[in-house]
């Protein structure tokens, strides 16, 4: 591992430690009150979500038109970050929405392509395990799909109708909010580069011992 | 018997007078809002929100140092076995 990893999980921690007191600081919301504080951790991890089915996309692309294993490394380890934070946002959201909305789900178009992006990731997984062989290709092409139903998710809010904010939530907070959600979004974006760092590893380390048992059966 | 009976009627009036008997509704009012403490509390929603965030992180952290622990020292029993080899 890296020099700066250490370091980095123990900043890492203090800042998840930190992010509780912005959040109790910050205003409440002056309709939906108390409920709208778990906004702090759904929409940071709705970007990494996103973020993550980018990454697992571009280094499915680059391993599809480059071969390159040290992509497809990445993407194997994307794929598992986006089930991760996908079931963070398809968890906290309903929550949120029971209060605010009244209703734990709805089939509008935010919430079903985000479910739908969230079982393609669970489909490049499940393809990665039981497909036998040739699975990382057929894999590489779904994260292609994943990907490109990032944009749609994000601003399908903004087109559709939709009991869901918009995006234009984000730019209009006030200060104190605005500062809580930022330092979240921070410690997500800084989790979820120590945790593709550490699941790259553990393929590195995989790459290892199939190159060991190669050389031994030689 | 009678006595008991009488004593009972007697005794057991005020109580029951005293119990407010609901009223036959003839119709439903709609009102827009609850009152307050008929609303869905939010502190629970929140709560589990949050707690779920911090399993799932510890959860995966867990699962994938397991993962790797188990890779290495699967690597280091071949490597020693590959070394063993070449030196025999």
């Amino acid at each position: 591992m890296p020099k700066w990893f250490v370091p980095a999980v123990g900043l890492c921690a203090v800042m998840f430690a930190a992010s509780p007191f912005l959040i109790a600081r910050a205003d409440y919301e002056s309709t939906m009150g108390l409920v709208q504080k778990i906004f702090y951790y759904h929409l940071p991890s709705a970007w990494t979500f996103l973020l993550s089915a980018v990454v697992c996309g571009i280094a499915s692309a680059r391993f599809l038109f480059g071969g390159s294993r040290r992509q497809d490394r990445l993407a194997y380890a994307a794929a598992e970050l986006t089930v991760l934070f996908g079931a963070i946002v398809l968890v906290t959201g309903p929550l949120w929405a029971r209060k605010a909305w009244g209703v734990w789900w709805q089939w509008d178009v935010r919430l079903t392509s985000s479910l739908m992006g969230w079982m393609v990731a669970w489909a490049y997984l499940l393809v990665r395990k039981y497909g036998g062989p040739g699975s990382d290709k057929l894999a590489a092409g779904l994260a292609l799909f994943g990907m490109a139903n990032v944009p749609f998710v994000y601003v399908s809010v903004n087109y559709w109708r939709t009991i869901h904010p918009a995006t234009s939530v984000v730019p209009t907070l006030p200060v104190d909010m605005g500062l809580a959600l930022w330092f979240s979004v921070a410690c997500f974006l800084l989790l979820f580069v120590l945790l593709l760092r550490l699941r790259v590893h553990l393929e590195e380390q995989r790459a290892t011992l199939d190159a060991l048992h190669l050389s031994l059966d030689e | 018997m009678r006595l008991a009976v009488l004593l009972i009627l007697l005794l057991g009036t005020p109580v029951m007078a005293q119990q407010p008997q609901p009223q036959q509704q003839d119709e439903f009012v709609p009102v827009s809002q609850l009152p307050a403490q008929d609303q869905l509390p939010a502190a629970p929603l929140l709560v589990t929100a949050y707690a779920f965030v911090w399993i799932a992180f510890f959860a995966y952290v867990a699962s994938v140092a397991r993962r790797l622990s188990s890779v290495q020292r699967e690597v280091e029993r071949l490597d020693s076995d590959i070394k063993r080899g070449t030196r025999g």
